[in-house]
């Protein structure tokens, strides 16, 4: 396979990768609305928000005043508006998930706290948007909108409970409503009570999204309710809890015991032999919200490994300056730290990891932008055929999955070789592009969730790391110990690692999701073909290994007859599911900067090609890590639940096919090619030592042949981390960070 | 009475960037001057957020922006400043920087200025900043008022008032952090602004977004300019920066102390 080499001379990054080249890969380059709430955005991260961290506010769970008169910049700011519709008092047209990621990244740059309560506010009000009755949305939307003069009010989502419940298990319920008046012919009053664990924003929220349970027979299941702070009753913002990361957001554990209206119910209720039965359990409510506010939650980590960038190179060139030993103008004085290879590729390995993160977590956020209209249009075309939710909804979209896979056949030939009058019909079709793009977004928002915060940990620490002892001070420049701290809670918030691993196990085996990952693989190779030095070669054969895995899995037994691919056997699926992230990952930062390649040159008038040389080679770095990631973790499945072989079963060593005078006699005519030979039989007849012989499995040559392919598929990748390392000992930063510390 | 403003601003690269001079006789350069990220001449800035201030208190006022500077470089800063305040942009596509010859900026900025078709002089006040951040000639100003025919200039000034009659007073800084008071009858008249006393304005993006929806066509028919070099450069530096360092041990904080007051006085 083709490296990168190239003959001509080398570009490297000339400066850090500014706004320029960020719009174009992440794809708002033609959305000023956008750029500007960036802007916007920054300028409170690096302004108010790096002061209060710098201040220490970050050592108290409490909720100061300091720490309040955040919400009046993120008011001033647009943040809090940027979840709301025009006509609600919002500013940003149509979907909004890229935005609200975007808040997220350039909040979390300096500190994920801050993000969090931004974003806890939208989280509050998710379930309103998602599901509530029009009339729910118009009221707590425009309550929530900030306006001159007027202090917005703001929500608090309250799901998670002290244990046993929600704490441990979202569909068990703690919270309880029940039916407290039903006057003839009025509206039912409910008493809901409830109490809250970790709940944000709850310091000052003035409405909150809670979710209960029946505890009353004419209420069926569970629902979301809305709570105010006016409603008669006990609406006790309870203890802050005592989190020791996180600290610009408020939490608190909370106790609710309060009569409302059952108009409160989220997305409103159904009356039926005398029973109300709420239209959306809180079940259906929270996965419409997670699904989306999840993505967020991932590029909080991304930025975090971004914005370690600057400052690590910055301490590592600077490491050895004022020193009386270490003269001006000495590679010592001027590179620091920077001359060990170590130093330059464990940066490369964390900014590759940042860098694929945000691709990802930026392309799932984009793919809820697209999602969201054409899932509207889904529901006003099923609506029109009778069906209106529910599992009558999922029998629907079942019937059509056939045309869905037809679809994305078709989406790989050209137009001369399908019929286009079909095509285009399927590619007009709402439900086909739902159940097609539905498939995509329940892989890829668990997968950004899981990954970006997983792995993003993991490369944070190597990053304090990277900072020695001054990594762990509060004078760490940056902060980037607080942010490794911070990255733990997000991998746990809004469901931990193992429940996205249990919703990828699900979502990942979908056949249109695995259709759309052939297609994938072909995608890999055609840009391989034309740009080798990304390694998306390399990714391709790596997404074959799993895919082919998969399929075994799906099939195969363990050596007790156990099938292997099943629900509760996470020891096989959880590693799936993580392999699979890895390639993702990898997959969507090779495509961001073939969109950079193919479209930056228009925008970026200084030093593309080095910035292009410089993201193709973390490209391929970062296949390279992802291929052996997968590859290790397929191997270990495919052969890990076979049973080794045993000289008990074996004494004779049948499948020796030498013995050693024969070994002696081939050794002499080609020296070495005794190593090609598998198990031998001594002179004696005794075996080696060793625990058995040779594993032969003749099922898994393919599997063989893909594995060996892959890994000389990695040829070239570390040539690619040597020129990226130089180009960090190159690049040029800016004299100082430009937030405070 | 509603005035027709313009402001005469261009980008500085942002002040945290390092900043290295790379020579070349007939076009110097600042090392990767179009990657770093760019800010809005903050002496110009002064000058706008005056402006905004000034169309706020009198209805009807225009604000119009005029800015000579790299097209994408100006695109991303318009993304900050058009959050700050209401304006419109008049944008001229050329090389910004501190190698650029001041008197062929401000000819390009005067055309500019000269050629809009619904200018009017008797309620015009022309604005900028009293240097820029890139070089600090100090010139453009009095040279676009010049070649406009404006003859009523005031330099370094801090702040702008109109008085009942109509008439402007105007505080000007002057040596020993003093400040020379005029009046000026009527329009137009140059004012090119050293701080002012306004705080820079929140970014606010619904605003951002109103002025968008004229700026980015303003940006796209962004007229090309090319400046003739006047100036023929011998030597690029920055300045040098001298550090005196001085290992002491067991001195007392006083003695410290005592000895940089000493070094003040100096």
């Amino acid at each position: 396979m083709a490296s990168s080499t190239s003959a001509s001379p080398r570009e490297h990054l000339q400066t850090l990768p500014g706004d320029d080249i960020r719009q174009v890969m992440w794809r708002f380059a033609d959305r000023y609305d956008l750029q500007m709430l960036v802007q916007s955005t920054r300028a409170v991260a690096r302004g108010p928000v790096a002061r209060l961290v710098a201040e220490g506010a970050r050592h108290t769970h409490d909720w100061t005043a300091e720490k309040h008169a955040l919400l009046e910049e993120f008011d001033a700011a647009g943040i809090t508006a940027a979840y709301l519709e025009p006509e609600e008092g919002g500013f940003l047209e149509g979907p909004k998930n890229l935005a609200l990621a975007l808040i997220a990244f350039e909040l979390a740059w300096v500190d994920a706290g801050a993000a969090t309560g931004s974003l806890a506010t939208h989280l509050g009000l998710a379930p309103i948007h998602e599901r509530g009755t029009p009339e729910q949305r118009l009221h707590y939307m425009s309550l929530a909108a900030p306006a001159p003069g007027k202090e917005p009010k703001r929500a608090a989502f309250a799901l998670t409970e002290p244990i046993p419940y929600v704490g441990v298990e979202t569909g068990m319920l703690g919270g309880k409503v029940r039916i407290a008046e039903w006057p003839e012919g009025g509206e039912p009053v409910l008493e809901v009570s409830k109490r809250g664990r970790f709940i944000t924003n709850m310091a000052f929220a003035n409405f909150v999204t809670a979710a209960v349970d029946s505890d009353d027979p004419r209420i069926k299941g569970s629902c979301m309710v809305i709570l105010e702070e006016t409603d008669p009753g006990i609406f006790d913002r309870g203890t802050p809890t005592r989190k020791l990361v996180h600290q610009l957001s408020a939490t608190n554990d909370p106790v609710f015991q309060l009569r409302v209206p059952a108009s409160r119910i989220v997305g409103g209720y159904t009356v039926k032999d005398g029973v109300i039965i709420p239209n959306y359990d809180h079940g259906a409510i929270i996965e419409a919200v997670f699904r989306r506010t999840r993505v967020t939650v991932g590029l909080m980590t991304s930025a975090k490994l971004l914005s370690a960038i600057e400052p690590l190179i910055r301490y590592h060139r600077d490491r050895f300056r004022g020193s009386e030993a270490v003269s001006p103008g000495s590679p010592r004085y001027e590179l620091g730290l920077q001359q060990k290879e170590d130093v330059t590729h464990r940066v490369i390995d964390i900014w590759a990891a940042g860098e694929a993160s945000a691709s990802l977590g930026f392309a799932a956020a984009r793919l809820f932008d697209q999602l969201d209209p054409v899932e509207r249009e889904k529901d006003r075309v099923l609506a029109a055929q009778g069906v209106h939710g529910g599992l009558a909804a999922v029998k629907a979209l079942r019937k059509r999955q056939h045309e869905a896979l037809e679809f994305i056949e078709m989406q790989a030939h050209s137009a001369a070789l399908r019929g286009e009058e079909r095509f285009e019909r399927l590619a007009h079709d709402p439900v086909i592009q739902y159940i097609v793009l539905d498939a995509q977004a329940n892989v890829l928002c668990p997968a950004t969730k899981l990954w970006n915060t997983g792995h993003g940990s993991v490369m944070m620490r190597e990053a304090v790391s990277l900072m020695g002892g001054y990594g762990i001070t509060e004078d760490c420049p940056g902060f980037l110990g607080y942010k490794w701290m911070d990255s733990q809670l997000e991998a746990t918030y809004e469901g931990p690692e193992a429940v996205q691993r249990r919703q990828l196990s699900l979502t990942m085996t979908n056949e249109v999701f695995l259709a759309q990952f052939r297609s994938w693989i072909h995608e890999m190779r055609q840009i391989a073909s034309i740009e080798p030095g990304t390694g998306a070669c390399t990714l391709a054969s790596a997404m074959h290994l799993w895919q082919w895995t998969l399929n075994h899995l799906l099939h195969a037994a363990d050596s007790h007859g156990q099938k292997l691919y099943q629900s509760n056997r996470q020891g096989v699926t959880f590693p799936m599911a993580d392999a699979l992230c890895w390639l993702l990952a990898a997959r969507s930062l090779i495509l961001d900067v073939e969109h950079l390649r193919r479209h930056g040159a228009e925008v970026i008038q200084q030093g593309f090609q080095g910035a292009v040389q410089f993201f193709t080679d973390l490209c391929h770095v970062q296949a390279a890590r992802a291929a052996g990631e997968a590859a290790r973790i397929c191997t270990e499945l495919v052969f890990g639940y076979l049973r080794h072989p045993s000289w008990d079963d074996d004494p004779q060593c049948a499948t020796c096919s030498f013995n050693e005078p024969e070994l002696r006699q081939i050794e002499s005519v080609v020296p070495g090619a005794s190593g090609f030979t598998g198990d031998y039989l001594r002179d004696d007849g005794a075996h080696e030592t060793k625990a058995g012989p040779c594993v032969r499995a003749p099922g898994l040559t393919d599997f063989s042949r893909l594995r060996s392919k892959l890994d000389g598929c990695l040829a070239g990748a570390l040539l690619a981390k040597d020129r990226a390392a130089e180009s960090v000992q190159k690049v040029m930063i800016p004299a100082a960070l430009d937030y405070p510390q | 009475m509603p005035y027709q403003i313009i402001v005469c601003g261009g980008l500085a690269p942002d002040p945290l960037q390092t900043l290295e001079p790379v020579f070349d006789p007939a076009k110097p350069s600042l090392k990767n001057e179009l990657m770093l990220p760019a800010v809005f001449d903050p002496w110009a800035a002064h000058a706008l957020y005056e402006a905004g201030h000034l169309a706020k208190q009198h209805p009807g006022t225009v604000v119009r922006v005029v800015s000579l500077a790299p097209k994408a470089k100006l695109q991303q800063v318009m993304m900050t400043v058009a959050q700050k305040m209401p304006f419109e942009l008049v944008a001229l596509d050329g090389p910004g920087g501190g190698f650029t010859d001041a008197a062929a900026v401000s000819a390009a900025l005067a055309e500019a200025i000269s050629a809009m078709a619904d200018l009017d002089r008797s309620r015009l006040l022309l604005f900028g900043g009293w240097e820029s951040a890139t070089r600090g000639a100090g010139v453009v100003m009095q040279r676009v008022a010049e070649r406009l025919g404006i003859t009523e200039q005031f330099l370094a000034v801090d702040e702008l008032s109109v008085d009942a009659d109509g008439s402007l007073v105007i505080k000007e800084r002057i040596e020993g952090g003093r400040h020379q008071i005029s009046r000026c009858a009527a329009p137009p008249a140059m004012l090119a602004w050293a701080t002012g006393n306004l705080p820079e304005p929140p970014n606010h993006p619904q605003t951002g977004m109103a002025n968008m929806r004229v700026i980015m066509p303003a940006l796209q028919k962004a007229k090309p300019v090319a400046l003739e070099p006047a100036i023929e450069y011998l030597r690029t530096a920055l300045p040098a920066a001298v550090r005196q360092t001085r290992v002491v041990k067991d001195v007392p904080a006083a003695d410290i102390a005592r000895e940089i007051a000493e070094w003040i006085r100096q």
